[in-house]
């Protein structure tokens, strides 16, 4: 429950000396969620994984907040062809940087997670996607990989089980935010250029080479040795009850304590930026917050009196969970420049491949420009409001909605200042 | 700098024999065969893509367009150095323009040139997923430099121009006492 988050102890990253070690994880109980399950495949059938995960209802932490059992369901039956599980590190969407702390820090409860989901979903073959800004720390998960193959939790007969054979191999990108879109991060996978496929097909049908292919991210997976050693009841218990289980907030900006935060879901918002994060620098006044990464809208500080770090919550106060990469800013910041250098990233990302997207990204960040530079006039901001329009649900990926959602409302939510910024001239404008 | 000989050594070539036994496709190993080029070139200029493919049995045209589809393939030729300064969304809000600025100044360059003396490239590039760290920047697709501070930076530009890369900085977890304390 909310109420009691000042008591909550790590449990996707406990505070343990050298966990990203092999010994020391498995010293502290590590590895006994995937033993469990192989030893005691009666109870723990394949179907039985995937039910107490559904059950469980761990909402995907990559942003979209899907009930990560309810996907594994939708993997049709195996045919004996290879079948996939693509896990997303990708960790690109602005305000993000949560992902990182699990290879860092506690790499084997992913990779432990990783497996038992391969198993449930009989997949033999996962990938783990990185960015490829990362490399440090695709080696450091490549250690913790290939020691976990030593021990024999990766490879041909799991643990000595006759048949369960799953390989586990990481590759990484080049610097593209949109291969962190599910179907972009296949298509790099298979190594190409990161365009978004159409849906449908969806990946579960056809996905790496046109085969079934689950894509989850890491956070996500993490959370999977937890459900299967305390079962989806205690699981459901953690944090918010529609939303439940820990959340790594990553939490940036003007606050005197940054950084990746582990708690349960539905922590009050200003509770984490008051006594998590240390409050706002410089004894400033909070201004806004952008919960869960850039796309996700932004929230006036008026906005936020008890406001919760859930879907739900978040939903009612005309935001998303997202990430929950929080992005605290003070009285001084200007909204207005904000919001330009946010339209100049999806602009700069923007694959190409829709003309909703392709012109639409490119046409607000020049609009946003004009503002910036005091030439912009009233009429430009419904200009603005309006190319958002045209550009939400008409595209291939998400990346023209998260273009437009910070637009629209931080137009809305600040309009004063973009008045303030514009000429008063009623001038037609290009 | 003399001219490097095109091609990949028995070990490399051993490199990407394994690289490509983790798919079922040649052509999936490409951005992964293109990191061990760039690794050992310094870039993936036309003549290095072409390498690339022939090494995977790939058409030049297809290796072409993953090396540009991507932003950390250098296309050109880059200084020793290449620094990769965010300004993105929080790292603008704390101060990443500044730390741009005073590299412009520092080094004499404006961003995307390289100096004179073929030892600092400058870019400005996207959020690098440090956030909590900002502002940062990353050193030749390498190594991550966290909360930057104008002294930082000198710093930083001292060390490589002794030929020193930065080391890798463990970003703590404020919550972690045990942790924190060892
Ligand atoms: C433009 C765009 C960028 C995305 N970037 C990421 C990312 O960097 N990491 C990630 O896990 N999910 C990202 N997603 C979400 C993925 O498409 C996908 O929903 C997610 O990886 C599924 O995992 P989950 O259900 O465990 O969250 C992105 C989506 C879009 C539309
Ligand atoms: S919406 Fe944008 S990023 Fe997504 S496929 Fe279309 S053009 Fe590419
Ligand atoms: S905004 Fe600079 S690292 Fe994320």
């Amino acid at each position: 429950m909310s109420k009691d988050w000042r008591s909550y102890e790590p449990l996707l990253i406990p505070d343990i000396p050298n966990l990203h070690k092999i010994d020391v994880y498995e010293q502290n109980g590590g590895y006994s969620a995937l033993r469990n399950v192989l030893n005691d495949q009666d109870t723990w059938s394949r179907e039985n994984v995937v039910n107490e995960v559904k059950e469980a209802n761990i909402r995907g932490r990559g942003g979209a907040g899907f009930n990560a059992g309810l996907k594994w369901s939708f993997m049709p039956k195996p045919d004996g062809g290879p079948r996939y599980l693509a896990c997303n590190g990708d960790e690109s969407e602005p305000g993000t940087f949560k992902d990182r702390a699990i290879f860092e820090y506690n790499p084997h409860i992913f990779i432990e997670g990783a497996i038992i989901a391969a198993y449930a979903m009989t997949v033999d073959t996962i990938y783990v996607y990185l960015r490829g800004e990362y490399i440090a720390w695709v080696r450091m998960l490549q250690e913790a990989i290939d020691a976990a193959y030593e021990k024999g939790y990766l490879g041909k007969n799991i643990l000595g089980k006759k048949g369960i054979d799953i390989d586990m191999h990481v590759a990484y990108g080049a610097g593209a935010y949109i291969c962190g879109e599910e179907t972009s991060m296949l298509e790099s996978l298979e190594g190409k250029r990161g365009y978004p496929r159409i849906k449908p097909p969806f990946p579960a049908q056809k996905g790496l080479w046109g085969r079934p292919t689950t894509i989850n991210n890491i956070e996500t997976l993490s959370n999977v040795p937890l459900v299967i050693n305390n079962g989806a009841e205690w699981y459901k218990n953690i944090g918010a009850e529609t939303h439940p289980g820990p959340i790594l907030y990553g939490i940036s900006g003007h606050v005197n304590k940054p950084g990746v935060y582990e708690l349960p879901s539905g922590v009050p918002v200003m509770d984490l930026i008051n006594e998590v994060a240390g409050g706002i620098r410089g004894g400033k006044k909070f201004k806004a917050l952008i919960p869960g990464g850039s796309s996700t809208p932004v929230l006036r500080a008026d906005q936020l009196e008890d406001v919760t770090m859930d879907a739900d919550s978040l939903r009612t106060a005309g935001s998303m969970m997202g990430t929950a990469g929080m992005v605290v800013m003070d009285e001084d910041t200007d909204m207005v420049d904000v919001l330009w250098r946010i339209s100049h990233f999806y602009r700069h990302e923007s694959c190409g491949q829709c003309t909703p997207c392709r012109d639409g990204t490119g046409w607000l960040e020049k609009v946003l420009l004009k503002i910036r530079n005091g030439e912009g006039e009233i009429k430009d901001l419904d200009l603005l409001l309006d190319i958002t329009t045209m550009m939400e649900g008409r595209t291939i990926c998400a990346l023209a909605d998260a273009a437009a959602w910070p637009v629209r409302h931080t137009i809305n939510r600040f309009r004063d200042e973009f008045e303030a910024r514009c000429k008063k001239s009623v001038h037609a404008i290009a | 700098m003399a001219e490097q000989e095109l091609v990949f050594t028995e070990s490399e070539l051993e490199e990407i024999e394994k690289i490509k036994a983790k798919f079922p496709t040649a052509k999936a190993a490409t951005l992964q065969v293109l990191w061990v080029a760039q690794r050992k070139f310094g870039h993936v200029k036309p003549e290095v893509q072409v390498l690339v493919a022939d090494t995977l049995g790939l058409p030049h045209s297809h290796v072409h367009g993953v090396a540009s589809f991507y932003t950390q393939y250098y296309k050109e030729e880059m200084g020793k150095y290449v620094l990769d300064v965010c300004t993105c969304l929080t790292c603008q809000i704390c101060g990443g323009y500044e730390i741009l600025d005073h590299l412009e100044k520092k080094l004499g360059i404006e961003r995307g040139d390289t100096t004179e003396d073929g030892m600092f490239s400058l870019k400005e590039v996207e959020c690098l997923g440090a956030c909590g760290y900002a502002p940062m920047l990353q050193v030749s697709n390498e190594m991550y430099v966290n909360n930057l501070t104008p002294e930082k930076v000198d710093d930083l530009i001292d060390s490589l121009r002794a030929g020193n890369m930065p080391e890798f900085e463990s970003m703590a977890m404020p919550q972690h006492k045990k942790r924190n304390a060892g």
